[in-house]
């Protein structure tokens, strides 16, 4: 890479900078759009110039929205905390079960133990549709329709295999021989898993917490099914912006800027944890 | 009593038998290789020891208490692993106090111990290192003092000096068995270097295809081979190995068209094709005796001694290794009288490699 001329530094330059342009337009666009009204959005051609409004966000904080019909009550602001209960809890239980698992998986030869784990991974092959319409006869029977509760067991779904097939690769590849050396030096297997095995595999676990966390955010279809209105999560209540009166577009882009910073600010923060691991040369150099 | 005693241990990984029948007595503060060419089990062997795995057969008492169901923390070991295994994250300080630590010592004594072992290792001015920040030898020297720092009763070493350069390797080589006096530890070290088992142990063990083949000082390992095998892996030059053929009387040998005398009578083999072998120190060149006369085919010289390539006129090809002072080197092509000691020649059992020993046939038979 030393060689690098100026022409290729400005034509590097260039290509990211389109894909950027590409992938975070819309983003920018929808930031845009959440301080304008409805008409200055659908004028045509669309413009850059407007007159910033915070109406669309006083709504969704207040929960009341003024239109041409008259007051309407929107739950946002309530669906967003539901967001962040369900995927914060799915996410805390995943790691609970599935660190522990990960480890035993990756350290422990057992019967069956790779058809467990491949089960546990094809459940993300099967559509959620196929699992939902017996799930929901059984969560109807068991009580547990429309509690979070309920829902944060159906996100075990798609939290689960995820944590453990990705922190299990990481404790793959810590060299048995230092918790060996640890246990050696006189601690329990306990002591080893939490000191040695856990931190060695920080940077894996906040990856996987964090991928999960997204996945879980973005989750539709079990929350639509299982869950009624006080229960949904911001990807469902959001429908509820297609009013009789009309698409509120922008409240929806209001909306969705809400409701993208939490994992934002997330990701941002995950994001040394994931840097962090990657300069530990573990063994021999 | 012995320190550490292994009862016919014998490890398989499935199919595989790894380990078979092992048995030894180690007795307190001393030191034994274990030495073997590399996947003959010798860190298997460490790890059942230490604990970290289990023996599929037979069982091993330290102290006299049965080691099987003790965990590897309940075992009072240190070890020094051939990857170091160094914890990455944390300094180099904290690597060696870590057995101190785990026996809940107070701060002022854990400072002092570490320090200490870092002195003697020359490592204290990188106690806060991590170990990513450290050089091979730095990790190695790390790796002992963790293994050294809580003063173990029993210190496994695998082959910590594989992964060092070959100045330092030499270094420590001169080092380590002063240190390890001072740990008054009991060592198992295991090596696959022939030159550092010899440095190093009391005693070897030659661990060959999952069993010990002979347990001895390195005198006797390297002046009685038990098998042609550990004749060849001690020495270097390697010793000459040849068929040769017993005569009646049981006291000459020999090679194609040569014949050479024998220490002893070995009568109870006469007739009997063996394999010979003499080590390239126990030629000489002298015309004493039943000498061979012998063409000088190459000249080596290797440090204080000179290796010669020797073909004699009876087609038998042979290395002689002679001490380079006070002898004029011969020229190649030249000829030469070789004489073989007799009492270094040792016969091997040709299909067994067992070393045969002198006698009668009835003293064979008992």
């Amino acid at each position: 890479m030393d060689h690098t001329s100026t022409f290729e530094k400005i034509v590097r330059g260039v290509l990211i900078a389109l894909v950027l342009v590409f992938f975070l337009f819309p983003i920018f666009w929808i930031v845009l759009m959440s301080f304008q009204t409805n008409e200055t959005i659908l004028r045509i051609p669309p413009s850059f110039f407007f007159e910033p409004t915070i109406a669309n966000y006083q709504a969704l904080i207040t929960g009341t929205l003024k239109t041409a019909a008259g007051n309407l009550d929107i739950a946002f602001m309530r669906n967003l905390g539901n967001s962040i209960l369900l995927s914060t809890a799915a996410v805390i239980l995943s790691l609970l079960l599935g660190v522990p698992a990960a480890y035993a998986f990756a350290r422990f030869r057992f019967r069956l133990g790779e058809d467990i784990a491949f089960t546990l991974l094809s459940f993300r092959f099967a559509p959620p549709l196929l699992v939902l319409l017996p799930l929901s006869l059984y969560f109807k029977q068991l009580g547990l329709t429309n509690t979070y509760f309920g829902l944060v067991w159906v996100y075990q779904l798609i939290c689960l295999p995820l944590i453990l097939w990705i922190v299990r690769g990481y404790f793959e590849d810590i060299s048995p021989d230092i918790e060996h050396a640890y246990r050696i030096a006189g601690n329990s297997w306990w002591k080893t898993f939490r000191k040695i095995a856990i931190p060695l595999a920080r940077p894996g676990i906040a990856a996987a917490g964090l991928l999960a966390f997204i996945f879980a955010w973005n989750n539709f279809v079990f929350a639509l099914i299982l869950a009624s209105a006080d229960k949904q999560p911001v990807t469902v209540g959001a429908l509820a912006f297609v009013t009789a009166s009309g698409i509120q577009y922008g409240q929806i882009a209001a909306a969705i800027v809400l409701s993208i910073t939490p994992t934002l600010a997330l990701a941002l923060y995950a994001q040394r944890y994931l840097v962090e691991g990657l300069s530990l040369g573990a063994v021999k150099g | 009593m012995a320190h550490l005693e292994l009862k016919s241990i014998g490890k398989s990984f499935r199919n595989n038998q790894v380990l078979k029948d092992l048995s030894l007595a180690v007795e307190t503060g001393e030191i034994l290789v274990i030495f073997g060419p590399s996947g003959t089990g010798k860190t298997v062997l460490l790890r059942l020891i230490a604990g970290v795995e289990q023996p599929s057969d037979g069982s091993l008492a330290i102290d006299g208490f049965d080691m099987s169901g003790i965990p590897p923390e309940r075992r009072n070991i240190g070890m020094a692993f051939q990857n170091f295994a160094l914890f990455p994250h944390l300094s180099a300080y904290e690597n060696i106090a870590s057995p101190l630590r785990a026996r809940g010592e107070r701060q002022a004594a854990i400072d002092d111990r570490v320090h200490g072992v870092a002195r003697l290792l020359k490592i204290d001015h990188v106690l806060s290192h991590a170990p990513r920040e450290l050089s091979n030898g730095q990790k190695q020297r790390t790796a002992l003092a963790r293994a050294l720092a809580a003063s173990p009763k029993l210190l496994l070493l695998d082959d910590p000096l594989r992964n060092v350069d070959a100045k330092l390797r030499f270094e420590m080589r001169l080092e380590l068995p002063r240190l390890l006096r001072t740990a008054g530890s009991t060592v198992l070290y295991v090596t696959q270097d022939y030159k550092e088992a010899m440095a190093l142990g009391d005693r070897i063990a030659v661990l060959e295809n999952g069993s010990f083949v002979q347990v001895g000082t390195p005198e006797e390992i390297y002046a009685q081979p038990a098998t042609l095998a550990v004749a060849r892996l001690f020495g270097d030059p390697t010793i000459n190995v040849a068929e040769a053929t017993i005569s009646a009387s049981g006291l000459m040998a020999s090679i194609g068209h040569e014949a050479i005398e024998l220490g002893s009578s070995y009568a109870g083999h006469a007739g009997k094709t063996v394999a010979v072998g003499i080590r390239p120190e126990a030629v000489r060149l002298s015309s004493s005796g039943r000498s061979i006369e012998a063409e000088v085919m190459a000249v080596t010289p290797l440090n204080e001694r000179i290796v010669l390539l020797l073909k004699s006129t009876g087609d038998l090809e042979f290395l002689a290794s002679l001490p380079a002072a006070g002898i004029n080197a011969p020229a190649p092509a030249s000829k030469v009288r070789a004489w073989f000691d007799p009492e270094r020649v040792h016969l091997f059992d040709r299909e067994t490699g067992l070393r045969l020993r002198p006698g009668r046939a009835e003293e064979q038979a008992a």
